[in-house]
């Protein structure tokens, strides 16, 4: 790239700076940051379609932000890989667009909701977490084997996977990042309550704790208990009550008189 | 291997900080590398390609905790795909394939009987049963395993037999030797076995072991 920043770039330029060093960018109004704007990103589509034109003439395009480091870096990687025709675009179009709108914890809420209204669908649940969520078809990846714990008056569970990131992916989705984070591994096995302090639940001393660590094949959901005032309720509007949080363990569901939760 | 994943019961990290209205992916690569790492794993089949967990665990303990989560994943797919040979530094430097390379070729499964991931449909033994007393052995292997070492020499009690599974521990290249399918326990820890007067006097944590983990108490 032109490190006066005044002509433009392309993805060549790029991806050479980027395996340089962020240091090569740091020109005024081209300083690097950790979080690129989608628009960044795209910017730099627009130059994967330029590859084969000549560079010599003006881009209309001169004066943005160039994309982060490791944007860069993604991007070279995934264009070697689609002209190597290792990966298909398509399919990995797919795999975004299903873990961003279809597969999330509105699966679990449903789950959650039919072993409240259902008392025989919630003995399956507890007794064999795989074949009851298995009717409701939300096996796959990540919640082949799924066990279900279910929160009383006198127990509370916890989910956690200290070793990495292992959740049930086909009921609640990806993990959120505090779920991954370094703090919440370390922490949740050591002092559960006062994790649970830190998410708005004080738990008095008399409730046992049991904090599940994900370590093997198995995903574990929390069932929460259902909240007061939900009598009249249908399932479907049970459902919207069930929060990812409720699912892990870290929250309650709430009633749905005293406002919502996470 | 004794590193920085095995976080469990770690101090000093701070307290956890939920972000409210949480998007899947905070950044397009975020998905990319996510979508890539899914699809490129077919490629893995009958080559030198260390395991998933095995390769983000082997990363230095001051770079882990440096990099993003997705920043990991992108380090392990492409530490994988170099260490295979299916991709070239410059390749990745450039953006653009090598004209000169020969085109990657789909390999068969190389390792005979190998068992994956899951529960397996096999008549194995089970050692312990509901109720049995157990301790959790005092491992340090150079590979990849999922006893973590807060487990190590503490005593708990087998509640629930999962069935069997292969052993997903790896030897410390990477690889996995051999499945050794057998039971995965459910196993209880009183939290005063593991953290002492720090935690709460009837809480537990609960670990999935591998019989391998784990000896008579």
């Amino acid at each position: 790239m032109d490190e006066t920043g005044e002509r433009p770039v392309d993805r060549r330029g790029f991806i050479k700076g980027s395996a340089v060093g962020a240091a090569a960018f740091a020109a005024p109004g081209k300083m690097m940051t950790d979080r690129t704007d989608e628009a960044e990103v795209h910017a730099a589509d627009a130059h994967e379609h330029d590859h084969g034109h000549d560079h010599g003439h003006d881009h209309d395009h001169d004066h943005q932000d160039v994309p982060s480091d490791i944007a860069l870096r993604v991007r070279a990687l995934e264009s070697v890989l689609i002209e190597k025709e290792m990966v298909d675009p398509a399919a990995l179009d797919e795999i975004v667009d299903n873990f961003e709108n279809r597969i999330g914890p509105q699966n679990g809420a449903r789950v959650v909701a039919r072993a409240w209204v259902d008392p025989g669908f919630r003995d399956r649940l507890l007794a064999d977490g795989t074949s009851a969520i298995g009717e409701l078809d939300y096996l796959g990846g990540q919640g082949e084997h799924m066990k279900v714990v279910a929160n009383t008056d006198s127990v509370h569970n916890l989910i956690v996977c200290t070793l990495c990131s292992c959740y049930p992916w086909p009921t609640l989705g990806l993990p959120p990042v505090w779920y991954k984070s370094s703090a919440y591994r370390a922490r949740a096995v050591i002092e559960p309550r006062e994790v649970l302090r830190e998410f708005g639940l004080d738990l008095p001393e008399d409730v046992e704790v049991r904090v599940w660590d994900s370590t093997a094949d198995i995903r574990y959901l929390v069932l929460p208990q259902r909240p007061a005032g939900t009598a009249d309720m249908t399932e479907e509007q049970l459902a919207e009550l069930v929060t990812r949080d409720s699912m892990v363990g870290v929250a309650r569901v709430a009633s749905p008189s005293s406002g919502g939760g996470r | 291997m004794n590193t920085i994943h095995d976080m469990g019961g770690m101090d000093g990290f701070g307290p956890i900080e939920p972000e409210e209205n949480e998007p899947v992916f905070h950044h397009r690569w975020e998905g990319r590398v996510f979508a890539l790492t899914r699809a490129v794993g077919r490629w893995g089949r009958g080559r030198n390609w260390p395991g998933f967990r095995f390769t983000l665990e082997s990363i230095p303990p001051d770079e882990y905790l440096r990099m993003s989560y997705y920043e990991r994943w992108f380090h392990m797919m492409t530490s994988r795909l170099l260490g295979s040979d299916l991709i070239t530094d410059t390749e990745l430097e450039t953006g653009y394939a090598d004209p000169g390379a020969a085109a990657p070729e789909m390999l068969p499964a190389s390792r005979s009987g190998s068992l994956g991931f899951g529960l397996l449909d096999l008549d194995v033994p089970a050692r312990f049963s509901p109720g049995d007393g157990v301790r959790a052995r005092n491992l340090h292997p150079r590979g990849h395993t999922r006893q973590p070492r807060y487990v190590r020499g503490r005593v708990g009690t087998v509640v629930e037999d999962f069935g069997v599974y292969a052993l997903q521990d790896s030897d410390a290249a990477g690889q996995q030797p051999g499945d050794r399918p057998q039971h995965v326990y459910s196993v209880r820890f009183e939290a005063r076995e593991l953290w002492g007067d720090r935690a709460g006097a009837g809480d537990s944590v609960y670990v999935d072991l591998w019989e391998d983990y784990l000896e008579p108490a």
